[in-house]
């Protein structure tokens, strides 16, 4: 029996892991290359409401994933246009992409709050999650397997591939990888991308696995503490991996406590955990300062003109 | 063609000229976006932009929502200028709010003229107390003040929710998530008979004018300028990033305090958990759209409140959503952000000769 609920526990924390790991690892690809995006909480809530809005209209949940991406590609893209292309400021235009996704997705989502669809559904047929312990490794969704391979992918791509080490490059000196004809902001246009996908991908993953419903401000911050899970993670695929699972388990914590009915704490003291514990963790970060901002990619949040 | 040269020099003109330009752009594109989405674009526009300026009967409400923005940003714009990123305003606005309620609570029962600026400097307090935490950790710790000022903002909401809901709900108030309304002393006096119109606006002009001078006229803004600039000539010049990075962020913090201070004890006159309005969101775009000039946020807070208030006019007119504000002003710093372009580049069309 205590098998069942500690296996219970487990596939709570994985879910609310899972769209935070996505969306950091995302950020921690662009800011390899060099750009820090604030834009991640807009690109989120973007592909949550787009991701919900073609899940509902067309039955599949996968229609649904994939328009999410796309529709965090497509507001990345916005951010690289103004960043790259006409050299605006990172932190404002990121801030800018925030406040829009706030708004956009309030707007396209109005006609959507309170309609249901169909939780996406564990991967594998469920006879092999009859065990507990095996549901614990096979009763996961889709997405979780694929976060758990893009860890696996983005570690090996950044340390072992060629193209990662170009893509280091670019980050840690422009100039220099310029100079030696690599090109910067197309480089720069990829990695933006691809943060936006996996925001966006992250974002659907409340719209369709957690919750399954929209409501405005959907992912409650979830961005920005993707953003401080990069620095947690000292840019590292696999601390990043660590971090996220244990803010995982600081929200499950939470909605353990919440549902176990715990009164000695108000409901309002247990939902400022995650945010009080990402303020913790920057902290101790900094503390610790071997492990602290000289990870950060050299060329971080500065634009790039070649002229 | 297109030719792009970059300007050895931003053009001043094109710095004041941008965010005008802006404006139209951003009038242009949400003519086309809410036509594409089945709704009277032309309409929608003219409702959010030009009705609210035309109708005097709307001007108190332009002052009352641009009063809290101008105050916000004002304090913002400083620490932009330094490079410091505060994003979590509206946490610092709530936590004003939240003070000042504290000292309303108290004093419930009593009288007199000393209530109000006692509020005001609980506010005050409240909303720098909120912005020290960040400060302390950016100078002591080097951690990133955007993303603490901003956590900070999820708490105060949370606790904002916990105050109204546990220990601060109106005994008096069918159970309902709400303070006690503010007494006669705890309220600020309308400044025009029977309607909203209330002290904010005229501080919110003062606070403009001193910061103009603060900035302009004072060695004090001009580090804080110079830290934001030139971050080591500033450290040869003698100026202290560290205290640029406590002074800007205190400032801006005390400000929002003072804002969401005016808000609590003007238009709401108790504390609900619909106080979070997102002023202290919005107010970046204020401070963007004012070119970080005090008197240019006067201008960028009187646009951003036409879009609250054109925003529920459209609601009627167009049958606008309400969420069309907030995508209508993200729109507009996006395309500002755009057109910041032009004070960096001369753009021109040439004609290629073969």
């Amino acid at each position: 029996m205590t098998t069942a609920i500690l296996v219970s526990i487990l596939m709570t924390l994985v879910a609310a892991s899972t769209p935070i790991l996505l969306a950091a690892l995302g950020e921690l690809v662009t800011e390899k290359a060099g750009v820090l995006n604030l834009g991640v909480e807009g690109m989120m809530l973007c592909g949550a409401v787009a991701g919900f809005a073609v899940a509902f209209s067309t039955g599949s949940t996968m229609l649904g994933l994939i328009a999410a991406m796309a529709a965090g590609v497509a507001t990345a893209m916005v951010f690289a246009v103004l960043t790259l292309s006409l050299t605006a400021n990172q932190v404002a235009t990121g801030l800018a992409l925030t406040i829009f996704g706030i708004g956009a997705s309030s707007l396209i989502g109005a006609g959507f709050v309170g309609r249901t669809i169909t939780r996406l559904g564990p991967v594998f047929p469920a006879a092999l999650s009859e065990h507990p312990w095996l549901r614990a490794v096979f009763g996961h969704d889709i997405v979780v397997y694929l976060s758990l391979a893009l860890v696996l992918g983005v570690s090996l791509f950044l340390r072992r591939t060629r193209p990662g080490l170009i893509l280091r490059a670019v980050g840690e000196n422009d100039a220099s990888a310029h100079a030696i004809g690599y090109p910067v902001i197309a480089i720069r246009y990829g990695a933006i991308a691809f943060g936006g996908a996996l925001a966006g991908l992250g974002g659907a993953y409340f719209s369709l696995a957690l919750t399954p419903m929209w409501a405005d401000g959907l992912t409650a911050g979830r961005g920005w503490i993707a953003l401080a899970l990069v620095v947690f993670a000292a840019w590292k695929p696999g601390r990043l991996l660590l971090g996220a699972y244990l803010f995982g388990a600081v929200m499950t914590l939470e909605l353990q406590a919440k549902a176990a009915g715990v009164t000695w704490l108000a409901p309002e003291l247990l939902a400022m955990t995650p945010y009080l514990a990402t303020i913790a963790v920057l902290t101790m970060m900094s503390l610790g300062r071997k492990t602290g901002r000289q990870h950060a990619p050299a060329c971080l949040g500065k634009n790039f003109s070649a002229s | 063609m297109l030719e792009w040269r970059r300007r050895r020099e931003p053009s001043t003109l094109m710095l004041w000229l941008s965010p005008l330009i802006a404006i139209g752009l951003t009038m242009l594109l949400g003519m086309i976006v809410f036509t594409a989405m089945g709704y009277n674009g032309f309409h929608a526009v003219e409702s959010i932009f030009v009705t609210p300026f035309l109708e005097p009967q709307r001007w108190p409400d332009l002052g009352v929502k641009a009063a809290p923005l101008v105050m916000i940003a004002l304090g913002l714009a400083i620490g932009f200028r330094a490079n410091v990123w505060n994003i979590g305003a509206e946490g610092q606005y709530i936590m004003g709010a939240i003070a000042g309620t504290g000292v309303a609570l108290v004093t419930h029962e009593m009288t007199g003229w000393w209530i109000l600026p006692a509020m005001a400097l609980a506010g005050v307090l409240g909303g720098m107390a909120w912005a020290a935490v960040p400060a302390f950790l950016r100078v002591r710790l080097q951690v990133s003040e955007i993303l603490t000022s901003l956590m900070l903002t999820y708490v105060a909401v949370q606790a904002l929710y916990y105050l109204v809901r546990g220990p601060w709900k109106d005994p008096d108030g069918f159970n309902f998530p709400q303070t006690r309304m503010f007494g006669a002393d705890q309220t600020l006096p309308a400044m025009m008979e029977g309607s909203l119109v209330h002290l904010g606006i005229p501080a919110a002009l003062l606070i403009a004018l001193v910061a103009w001078l603060l900035m302009e006229k004072t060695t004090a803004g001009y580090a804080v300028k110079v830290v934001g600039l030139a971050p080591a000539a500033a450290r040869h010049g003698g100026f202290s990033a560290d205290r640029v990075t406590w002074a800007t962020l205190l400032a801006s913090g005390g400000l929002a305090g003072l804002a969401g201070l005016f808000e609590a004890a003007g238009p709401f006159g108790q504390l609900t958990p619909q106080f979070p309005t997102g002023y202290g969101f919005t107010a970046i775009i204020v401070a963007f759209l004012g070119r970080l000039n005090p008197l240019g946020i006067v201008f960028g807070g009187i646009v951003l409140a036409a879009t609250y208030v054109g925003g529920e006019i459209a609601q009627t007119t167009v049958r606008l959503p309400q969420a069309a504000t907030g995508m209508f002003q993200a729109l507009l710093l996006f395309v500002l952000l755009a057109t910041d372009v032009l004070v960096k580049y001369r753009i021109s069309w040439r004609v290629r000769v073969a």
